[in-house]
């Protein structure tokens, strides 16, 4: 933490600040905070984040003042937020489209932290926040999705439930819990709204943690070295927030391309039939941000253990600070990691790719997705609890740079 | 704490402990309800049995029911499938329990213990992985596929590939009458 440079400029200020410093928290973390000069475009995702949660509590906000959480209505409340509300289907698709857009970023926003080695001491706490809060996101993306009780909400719902019965004696008394009654039905629906609107908010409340903690050591950087002086650093303000704004604002045009050009391209047609609890879809698929963790679940061929493997694949994050046992943070001076981390990224568009696929489709008609859904999950594994462990003790790093300062002035040409 | 270790337990360890365990109690008593009010409710239970006329269903036909919400088959086997049901090694499945309400929790999984009458084969239509509804007349079984995770069942509802882990479920039932029968 740096020391507070805050000065209150007039009486208003001055009285407020002895009471609730309220402004000096702003002054001090939004505008003076000192951040790493160095800090890439692969840095500004966490301001993009926060913008993707305002955005979707916005949009749900307006949008469950036109819904129906019940199972007779809800399907037909979603046509009449699509074609009578003023605005509704701009509504609808911006909150639709800003989920995936929210998994986009923290996606590129988490392999930025891996990359950079940004979960390293001592950021291990923020870098869990961090695991939380994606959890926490997939829980509310996953609870919303069944909103519209469309084909696909309906079936989503009663596979991710029903995860929950591979528990050993429990399971089922679980499960009937989780449902209100002995299957998806209408007291399924009316809680999962309940908790879509709740969830949100314990997101943003985690996001202040996950700040705050970051506020404590500083940014990591993209050579991961410790800022050594002022010269290291700038103000937030206006460096980063400009900086910020500027790729805040290319993210929004992305999103607003699919918004108002392909507003359905990332969603299923299926989803535009209403549920039918007789008949399940030929394919389901969950959403694209989901694919990796559906494709492990898939490729284990036991009930029990491929629930296991699908919470154990996200929970393997939480221990990655101390699998990692480099005392390097950035790969860009771990030539090892460096290949094995863009091998890891392959392997989870590949997982995301099989998971996407039908169970009984093959590669080119030779070899069946299933086993390459299976060495792709056993490298996602092996990834964290071998290779990541191994590779630290093993390799030897390049020589990093004295100073973030030294750095940057050597990267241009001589003066 | 140093007065701890005196003879007699004193007047402030005793409100310490006393105010501790009413606050537990008062604290679990009232995180009860909260928790129960998601179990089904007095409504959905009261719907826990259903009546069916099966006198328009055809040998090698199977209709689909709702019973607790959950689909359920009611399944008119053809001789050939209750022949092929027959000759299935019990010891070979992957579940060789009979999963029927109406026989004792470790009932073999004999065609007899799966159908109370051979041409009528009543299971709940629910896959035993993931929740989703299977097939019928499909998968190298000719009984049900599941189209989510490729689970197969055969003539007599029993799991013959997985990740299923146990046959399909049969619910209580009984036939009123030759076309009747009430399932719950």
């Amino acid at each position: 933490m740096h020391g507070s440079t805050y000065v209150p400029k007039s009486g208003l200020s001055r009285w407020m600040d002895q009471r609730l410093p309220v402004m000096r928290l702003m002054h001090d973390t939004m505008l003076t905070f000192p951040t790493p000069r160095n800090l890439n475009i692969w840095y500004t995702f966490g301001g993009i984040l926060t913008f993707c949660l305002a955005v979707q509590l916005v949009t749900g906000i307006v949008l469950s003042m036109h819904y129906t959480a019940d199972t007779r209505f809800a399907f037909d409340s979603v046509e009449h937020i699509m074609r009578d509300v003023n605005y509704g289907w701009f509504l609808r698709y911006v909150h639709a489209n800003g989920a995936s857009m929210f998994f986009l970023a923290v996606y590129i926003h988490m392999f930025r932290g891996l990359y950079y080695g940004s979960y390293k001491a001592p950021r291990e706490i923020i870098w869990i926040l961090g695991v939380a809060l994606y959890v926490l996101m997939m829980a509310t993306a996953f609870l919303g999705y069944t909103l519209p009780w469309g084909q696909m909400s309906f079936w989503a719902a009663t596979v991710i439930t029903s995860l929950f019965s591979a528990i050993p004696l429990v399971g089922e008394p679980i499960v009937n819990w989780l449902w209100g009654g002995f299957s998806v039905d209408n007291p399924t629906l009316q809680r999962f709204f309940s908790l879509h609107y709740l969830l949100p908010f314990v997101i943003a409340a985690v996001v202040g943690l996950h700040i705050w903690a970051l506020h404590v050591p500083g940014n990591n950087n993209p050579l991961g070295i410790d800022v050594k002086s002022p010269a290291d650093t700038l103000p937030f303000h206006p460096y980063y927030t400009v900086k910020d704004l500027f790729y805040l604002v290319c993210f929004a045009i992305i999103m607003m391309a699919f918004v108002f050009y392909a507003p359905n391209f990332l969603g299923h047609p299926d989803n535009y039939q209403e549920g039918n609890p007789l008949v399940t879809p030929p394919h389901i698929v969950p959403e694209w941000y989901f694919l990796p963790f559906y494709a492990i679940l898939r490729s284990i061929p036991d009930k029990l253990f491929g629930v296991i493997a699908l919470f154990g694949a996200m929970a393997t994050l939480v221990f990655v600070p101390w699998l990692d046992t480099s005392r390097v943070r950035s790969a860009r001076f771990r030539p090892v990691y460096r290949q094995f981390f863009w091998i890891l990224v392959a392997d989870g568009i590949l997982l995301g790719y099989v998971g996407a696929q039908p169970v009984d489709a093959s590669l080119g008609g030779v070899i069946p997705l299933l086993y390459v859904g299976r060495l792709a999950t056993f490298w996602y594994f092996a990834h964290f609890w071998i290779i990541l462990p191994i590779i630290g003790i093993f390799e030897t790093p390049k020589p990093v740079p004295d100073s973030i300062a030294k750095s940057v002035l050597h990267a241009t040409p001589a003066e | 704490m140093a007065h701890s270790q005196t003879a007699e337990p004193t007047r402030r360890d005793f409100l310490y402990v006393a105010t501790a365990g009413a606050g537990a109690v008062a604290a679990a008593s009232a995180v009860w309800p909260l928790i129960d009010q998601m179990n089904p409710s007095a409504a959905v239970l009261a719907l826990a049995s259903t009546e069916i006329d099966i006198s328009a269903v055809q040998p090698g036909q199977s209709i689909t029911v709702l019973w607790r919400g959950k689909s359920t088959f009611i399944r008119r086997r053809t001789p050939e499938e209750i022949a092929a049901s027959k000759e299935v090694n019990v010891a070979d499945l992957i579940d060789p329990v009979a999963r029927n309400a109406n026989h004792e929790a470790d009932a073999p999984a004999t065609d007899a213990n799966r159908a109370e009458k051979p041409e009528w084969l009543i299971v709940v239509g629910v896959c035993t992985h993931l929740g989703c509804i299977p097939l019928a007349f499909q998968g190298d079984y000719r009984g049900w596929l599941c189209p989510c995770h490729g689970s197969q069942y055969d003539t007599a509802g029993r799991v013959r590939v997985g990740p299923a882990p146990q046959n399909l479920d049969i619910p209580p039932y009984t036939f009123l009458s030759d076309t009747r029968v009430r399932i719950g």
